[in-house]
């Protein structure tokens, strides 16, 4: 086993009756790494990690953990810790015995557990919490001893359930740096699920994109968020023009489109954000069918021959009236190339 | 209008609650032979008098057993129910839960009837089984509704969160399903005491030599001595019944689980 292969999907299939939640999913993940499993709703992405954790069995294929085969091995000794979405703490006992509940099921007793569920709380800020029950904390504090609960129990690796979501916005960015640095310090290898772009660029190291049930990229923050492979990864990180290439010409609804200039090699799409869209000039005309104002930008969508298109432009340049005709060009140079369709 | 309508009302609903019960008081504590409000005089002879009668004491064993026994066996089948119908998606779920109520839709005339006819006669089965069978099945109803209700109040995953921190299944249920359970298993404990101490139409069927529940003997007894005692006794259970349920709400809140 090397370290870039701690925990090992090979071939992992779960289904349930005629429906396929993960087929043939391969993936390495790096001992130590950080890593962010994206994708909408359905994709697959939480029954991979449910299956990771032994709550679900697969359907077929192995999984590989520390060099040792865990696919048959029972969630309770796996050595995997979940961070619930909605925290899962057990509202009879208080802060201390829910971090204490898995060390005492391993026989820890007395200063020992003491040292160590103390340990766990300082870490994520709670040490004066100890006697509290769950029902008197707010959902960041119980949120946090969530995570110090599966801390203290040294996992392997460390799954965490949409861990942001539950959260308002201030609080977010408050336990998206306490993720981090928990991480960092300890050194665990943490995925965690998400459905939120932006949540998976800002906190992984690597970034997993999931449709269907498959991968669809993997790849750092950066490589997602500027050189998406595919149409859906292009639409995720908000490439929202998107045109398949024929013949180096783009198809478009009503036929076929040239491009403004000669078309890369290789690339069978290309896709543009709508501030990449050259709004004023270019060989392109389209219709303002609507705009909107969004504080430093404005939005609008345009009805233009290639379908709807939508451009954004810097908010202190003069709005453009609706029903107005605008010349624009779509720039091959910045279009994201795009190696895969569907 | 409506400010002396109110009081008038509330006054009226409330002597209709708890009229009677003072009626008995009073009667219990009567000095006089025979049952009579007003009392004719006062004295505690009748109170005493409950626990001298020997069949009170039997039957009052009797229904004890039945009460506790037949809520225990009730709570041991109606707990793993409520679960299994919380928990998983079980088939004919719907049905389960409509066959497990209907003890409290069908009269109790036609249980006890229907127990008489086709379990006792036919098959010679003992009256004490039948009754304890009969009680159970009567409490069974309110075990699975009030454990359901304190069931669908607890989220099912914190026993995945236990079975990631080493614990088994069937540990998970003992250390973090019961203990968040345990009000309403108390609530449905006393319910179901409550319900089998004071019923009377399956009783009244199944009663046999010897083998009488309470409420059947106070009847049997009225039939024959018309003395204050019934009265005495019947305040008595009246406040063994209050009791229960002061310190289920003093400790639990139980009015939260019914």
């Amino acid at each position: 086993m090397s370290d870039s292969r701690y925990l090992s999907l090979e071939k992992l299939t779960l289904s349930y009756g005629n429906t396929i939640a993960v087929g043939d999913m391969n993936l390495d993940i790096g001992k130590g790494e950080l890593v962010a499993l994206l994708g909408p709703s359905g994709c697959g992405k939480t029954t991979t990690m449910r299956a990771i954790a032994g709550l679900l069995q697969p359907t077929s294929g192995t999984i590989r953990l520390d060099g040792v085969d865990v696919t048959r091995v029972s969630a309770n000794k796996r050595a995997v810790g979940l961070v619930f979405q909605s925290y899962a703490l057990f509202p009879h006992l208080n802060v201390f015995e829910n971090v204490a509940f898995g060390l005492r099921l391993k026989g820890i007793r007395g200063r020992d557990l003491e040292n160590r569920v103390e340990g766990g709380l300082k870490t994520v800020g709670l040490s004066d919490f100890a006697s509290r029950k769950p029902a008197e904390l707010s959902g960041g504090q119980q949120q946090r001893v969530s995570l110090a609960r599966s801390m203290v129990m040294e996992p392997k690796v460390l799954l965490l359930d949409e861990p942001l979501s539950n959260l308002d916005a201030r609080l977010r960015l408050e336990m998206r740096a306490e993720l981090q640095r928990v991480q960092k310090q300890s050194g665990i290898t943490m995925i965690f699920v998400t459905h939120d772009q932006v949540e998976a660029l800002a906190l992984a190291d690597r970034i997993i994109v999931m449709l269907n049930g498959a991968i669809e990229q993997i790849g750092t923050p950066e490589e997602i968020y500027n050189h998406p492979v595919s149409p859906f990864v292009a639409d995720f990180v908000g490439f929202e023009n998107v045109f398949a290439l024929e013949n180096g010409k783009m198809k478009t609804t009503a036929g076929m489109a040239d491009l403004s200039s000669d078309a890369p090699g290789g690339a069978v799409g290309l896709a543009w954000r709508p501030s990449m869209v050259a709004l004023g000039s270019g060989p392109y005309q389209g219709t303002v069918r609507g705009s909107s104002f969004a504080g430093g930008t404005r939005e609008y969508l345009l009805d233009t021959p290639l379908g709807p298109i939508k451009a954004e432009t810097d908010a202190s340049l003069a709005a453009h009236e609706f029903g107005a005709v605008l010349n624009f060009d779509l720039p091959v140079a910045k279009a994201a190339q795009l190696s895969r369709l569907g | 209008m409506s400010r002396l309508y109110t009081p008038t009302i509330l006054g009226l609903v409330l002597l209709f609650l708890i009229g009677p019960f003072v009626i008995i008081i009073a009667a219990s504590l009567s000095a006089g032979e025979t049952l009579a409000f007003p009392p004719d005089g006062l004295s505690l002879r009748w109170v005493i008098k409950v626990f001298e009668v020997e069949s009170f004491r039997t039957s009052f064993g009797i229904s004890m057993f039945l009460a506790i026994g037949g809520t225990l066996a009730a709570l041991v089948l109606g707990i793993p129910a409520a679960y299994a119908l919380a928990r998983y998606k079980v088939p004919f779920g719907e049905t389960i839960r409509t066959v497990v109520s209907a003890p409290i839709i069908v009269p109790g005339i036609i249980v006890g009837l229907a127990l008489l006819r086709y379990l006792v006669v036919p098959f010679q089965f003992g009256i004490l089984p039948a009754l304890f069978l009969a009680h159970t099945a009567l409490i069974l109803p309110y075990a699975v509704r009030v454990v359901s209700a304190s069931l669908n109040n607890l989220r099912g995953d914190i026993e995945e969160a236990a079975v990631l921190l080493g614990s088994s299944r069937t540990g998970a249920f003992f250390r973090v399903v019961m203990p968040n359970i345990r009000g309403g298993i108390l609530a449905a404990f006393i319910l179901g005491f409550v319900t089998s101490f004071n019923q009377v139409p399956v009783s009244l069927f199944l009663s046999g030599p010897g083998v009488r529940t309470l409420p059947i003997d106070m009847l049997a007894y009225m039939e024959i001595t018309y003395d204050p005692s019934v009265a005495a006794l019947s305040a008595l259970l009246a406040f063994m019944s209050l009791g229960i349920v002061f310190l289920a709400e003093r400790f639990l809140g139980f009015s939260r689980y019914v």
